[in-house]
């Protein structure tokens, strides 16, 4: 599945300062639907490349880190459980800096 | 056909905006975990601040009005909306930037290109003032000095003073800052965790600093910070957003780590606090600090000097600890119990979180 992840806010600090990423994903065994929990831990393993902690907390994104599917609040789609497809965009948000 | 409308199911549910029946939702208002669209969120997130601005009376015709940039997400959305509304509704404000220079290499000098971005993209003039012109020091001069402990401590003193000096220059009536919501939420929090009851009873104003030289208020004080984010997103403003290199250590931290997980519960927690904050009322049998002048500067100050003037004169004196923790003597910067060769050692071994000012 083909995806573009962008991070801003200074998330991309963690992925090597690069804000966008074009992504190939293989979906999970024994599955084929992708969800947004699935796409977390794929980003966890194979982009962030330093301080982990500041992306994802347990299962998911830290508090006061914002995602956006297709450019749509994902509290909208069922957050973790959002499925995903070929094509979409999903953005990454952190909020937690000086204002 | 079947994919989009696939997709578009995905997306909102197959529900529609609440407000206006019509177009797809794209963000769930944390405030009122309402689903609405992009045109009616720019319209209820504009009104709202409108009406703050408006029930509070922050501003009379005429007004000169410096607006607290640093070149992130609240100041910048503030710079947008203000100079929008001002414009819209005829305030009759005549605004300008007012950016603060600390001398933080690697943050503050990108941050401040965007400001200056800013001030062409939505005709604002800009005034910067530095610390290196007010005070001598930058804060890497200062953190050189006293270590990676208790820098937000002099840096806050030190940006208030500045920004009061910089409207002066700017000969502007009121100074307004980007505080959201959030932010004053985590400082109510952070005054009862630190018994600072001074404090505690002003934090919620939306306007301070009205018996001072200039008055500032917040407009952002009922604004959640993730509207303010999703805001700038979608109307694709311009703003920087790196963490200072110098905060991790910061006490602020842990208030809003224990916010941003509250507001995951609960949103409404956020606008509670602020509720809560603002109808404390202090027992008649506190004693509260008197406000009076410093000696040595004549800013406002409850102290015979300003906290701005004893952190200078620790930093001239290579006395850094000066001004940090509980005073011992009658009068603070009374240091005679401060051993100067030990000074630098004690001012890292102090445990963070635990400066009382």
């Amino acid at each position: 599945m083909q995806l573009t992840l962008e991070f801003g806010g200074g998330l991309e600090l963690l992925c090597d300062s690069i804000k966008i990423h074009k992504v190939n994903i293989n979906l999970p065994n024994e599955s084929d639907i992708l969800t947004m929990k699935d796409l977390l831990s794929w980003v966890r393993t194979n982009l962030i490349k330093e301080r982990p902690e500041m992306f994802m907390k347990g299962d998911t994104v830290r508090p006061g880190v914002l995602v956006l599917v297709n450019d749509c609040d994902w509290e909208l789609s069922g957050q973790l459980d959002t499925t995903l497809e070929d094509k979409d965009v999903i953005v990454f948000i952190s909020t937690l800096h000086g204002g | 056909m079947e994919a989009s409308e696939a997709k578009s199911k995905r997306a909102g549910g197959s529900r529609l905006c609440c407000i206006c029946n019509k177009r797809r939702p794209v963000l769930k208002r944390p405030k009122t975990l309402q689903q609405i669209c992009r045109e009616c969120f720019y319209e209820v997130f504009e009104e709202e601040i409108h009406q703050v601005i408006v029930q509070n009376r922050l501003f009379k015709s005429g007004e000169r009005v410096a607006i607290g940039a640093s070149g992130g997400k609240d100041s910048t959305v503030l710079a947008y909306v203000l100079s929008e509304l001002n414009r819209r509704h005829n305030y009759g404000l005549d605004l300008f930037l007012l950016s603060i220079d600390e001398g933080i290499t690697g943050y503050r000098d990108d941050s401040l290109e965007t400001v200056k971005r800013n001030e062409v993209q939505y005709g604002l003039p800009l005034q910067i003032v530095s610390y290196k012109d007010l005070y001598g020091w930058t804060m890497d001069d200062i953190v050189k000095m006293i270590g990676l402990k208790n820098n937000c401590t002099f840096c806050g003193v030190f940006r208030r003073q500045a920004l009061d000096r910089g409207a002066t220059l700017l000969k502007v009536d009121k100074l307004v800052t980007g505080h959201n919501a959030d932010d004053i939420a985590e400082t109510v929090l952070l005054n009862i965790l630190r018994g600072d009851i001074a404090r505690l009873s002003r934090c919620t104003s939306i306007t301070t600093g009205e018996d001072g030289p200039i008055p500032r208020c917040k407009p952002f004080k009922y604004t959640y910070e993730k509207e303010i984010v999703m805001y700038a997103y979608f109307k694709k403003l311009d703003y920087f957003s790196t963490e200072c290199i110098y905060s991790p250590n910061a006490y602020r931290g842990f208030a809003r780590e224990f916010i941003k997980d509250l507001e995951r519960l609960r949103p409404r927690a956020i606008l509670d606090i602020i509720k809560s904050g603002e109808d404390f009322r202090i027992a008649t049998t506190t004693k509260m600090p008197e406000q009076g002048t410093c000696e040595r500067c004549g800013y406002i100050s409850s102290q015979k000097w300003c906290k701005a003037c004893v952190l200078l004169e620790g930093l001239n004196r290579g006395l850094p600890k000066m001004g940090i923790g509980r005073p011992r003597g009658s009068v603070n910067g009374d240091n005679k119990h401060t051993k100067a060769g030990s000074t630098a050692k004690s001012i890292e071994s102090k445990q963070c979180g635990s400066l009382d000012f």
